[in-house]
């Protein structure tokens, strides 16, 4: 018997993060070896060990910009995810409000918002609080739908027995709504963490003063791909991270979601 | 303790108007239970929903206890056809859901909570969530949230229709056991004639769109009623076949119901 739990346990651990290992190793070993194989120069492609040399050339630099980006993303992810949820629950409330607003926030989200870069530096100015109101922007409109879908996906059943039980407005969003929402909440924050990083660069590429988008504008300047390269590497870091964070709060405050759902 | 009089009701569908009660006059007794039967579309849902507050007749009145429903009453509960539970709650906290809706002090109704699951066979499960119990039992916990509410006056709309067979026998043994213990009126609507026959005093055959009451048919059989073998066995058939009689030839002429 504990043999067998063992055995599973071990077989969680390999299929959990062995795999994944062993799937980065590979796509590392394939990526290198093309560089090898067709004598790439590092200027157009630089191998792995070129972007490990630039880690450690520059990794006091690599590390105070990532900061700034990370800031930038947490901190817009943030404003936006709970704007985003916050509008939805007001249109929730009101349809009045709903119907006057929602085609204006749908075309405005239709715009592309690496448009909006420039204008966001002369309205807020060369700082990082522009960049932060880009990613704002980006993370606001996939919580804000994925939330009033969640909020107006309530089966019949459940209103019915609120019905049947006078329960008031408010006892019915908190008790029953809120909760029944929350899967859907997840949904549109996993969108909204992938999209973060990349309004945090869309940002610093318009204004390349500092992070990680600055970084890989003055590397190509200068030439020096690996650099460049080491930059974006940490920016999948941050998104992956970012991403499987908001993953593992949804198995913590929904565990029983996925008991539903299948 | 139920009042119908002239109970009529009206839906404005797309496709025009549906009749789908017309003037049903019906008086349950404290304590009765009332079995309803009818095919599917016959109203007998929208009779429950009337009764209990959800929806307005077009004409006619209900009384419970005397006073005309407007709105849902704190003493009449309902059972529906899923057990329409919260995912996120364990099962006593379902069941504790009306409570905290009322507004009542949980401390204590929280021993009538233990005690109703008890009653139901479910004190094991009380902090498991509604997945990890089989549909009977889940039917079971919806069971105890509606008699938390310690009703008057228990609806029940087909509760046991989604459940299998068996399961569903189990089920009505065990509500025929709680109806006798705690002497709730009860209107059970159901499309089952083996259900009828075990749960009800008198069955309320309803006829197909407009629903209309065709006949009331009186269960005199004494209790514990069970499925199977047992004493009465002549009683039941003959009440069974009454009823098929009564849904079967619903289009015939009224000389082949009379059997």
């Amino acid at each position: 018997m504990t043999d067998k739990t063992t055995d599973a346990g071990l077989r969680r651990v390999w299929v959990n993060a062995g795999l994944p290992a062993l799937g980065t190793l590979l796509a590392l070993a394939i990526w290198w070896l093309i560089t090898i194989a067709f004598s790439i120069e590092p200027f157009w492609l630089p191998a792995p060990p070129d972007v490990v040399e630039a880690f450690q050339r520059l990794s006091g630099h690599l590390a105070e910009q990532a900061g700034v980006t990370l800031i930038e993303t947490v901190a817009g992810f943030a404003i936006g995810s709970t704007a985003g949820a916050a509008v939805a629950v007001l249109f929730a409330a009101s349809r009045t409000i709903e119907r006057m607003t929602m085609p204006l926030i749908a075309a405005v989200n239709a715009v592309p918002k690496a448009a909006l870069a420039p204008l966001l530096i002369v309205w807020i100015g060369l700082n990082i609080h522009a960049k932060i109101v880009m990613v704002v922007l980006l993370c606001f409109f996939p919580v804000l739908v994925s939330t009033m879908a969640g909020l107006t996906s309530v089966p019949n059943d459940l209103r019915e027995l609120a019905n049947s039980l006078s329960s008031s407005w408010w006892q019915t969003f908190l008790k029953v709504r809120l909760t029944w929402a929350l899967p859907q909440v997840f949904v549109g924050l996993k969108v909204a963490s992938s999209l973060a990083i990349i309004g945090a660069v869309i940002g610093e590429l318009t204004n390349p003063d500092r992070g990680l988008g600055s970084v890989v504008v003055s590397s190509s300047q200068s030439a020096d791909t690996p650099l460049a390269f080491a930059a974006l590497t940490l920016l999948a870091i941050m998104g992956a991270s970012l991403f499987y964070l908001v993953t593992g709060l949804e198995r913590v405050l929904v565990p029983w979601a996925r008991a539903i759902s299948s | 303790m139920i009042k119908m009089t002239g109970l009529s009701r009206t839906f404005q569908g797309k496709s025009g108007t549906v009749e789908a009660l017309r003037d049903i006059n019906l008086d349950v007794g404290n304590g009765e239970f009332l079995a309803v039967i009818g095919r599917s579309g016959c109203g007998k849902s929208t009779l429950l929903r009337i009764i209990a507050g959800l929806i307005r007749p077009s004409r006619g009145e209900v009384l419970v206890a005397g006073d005309p429903v407007e709105r849902p009453r704190r003493d009449v509960a309902m059972v529906f056809q899923r057990p329409a539970l919260l995912p996120w709650r364990s099962v006593r906290n379902n069941v504790l859901l009306p409570v905290e809706i009322f507004r009542w002090p949980r401390a204590q109704h929280r021993e009538h909570a233990d005690r109703l699951l008890e009653m139901t066979g479910l004190s094991a499960f009380a902090d498991r969530l509604p997945h990890e119990l089989s549909g009977g039992m889940q039917q079971r916990v919806s069971l105890c949230r509606a008699l938390i509410q310690r009703p008057k006056v228990l609806l029940m709309d087909e509760p046991f229709s989604a459940l299998d067979a068996l399961t569903r026998e189990e089920l009505a043994v065990e509500l025929q056991r709680i109806h006798m213990e705690l002497g709730t009126t009860v209107v059970f609507v159901t499309h089952s004639i083996q259900e009828a026959v075990l749960l009800a005093d008198r069955v309320a055959v309803l006829s197909a769109r407009p629903g209309r009451l065709r006949k009331l048919v009186n269960v005199a059989i004494p209790r514990p009623r069970s499925f199977g073998h047992n004493a009465h066995l002549e009683d039941v058939a003959a009440a069974s076949a009454e009823l098929h009689q009564l849904l079967l030839n619903e289009h015939m002429p009224a000389t082949s119901a009379t059997s």
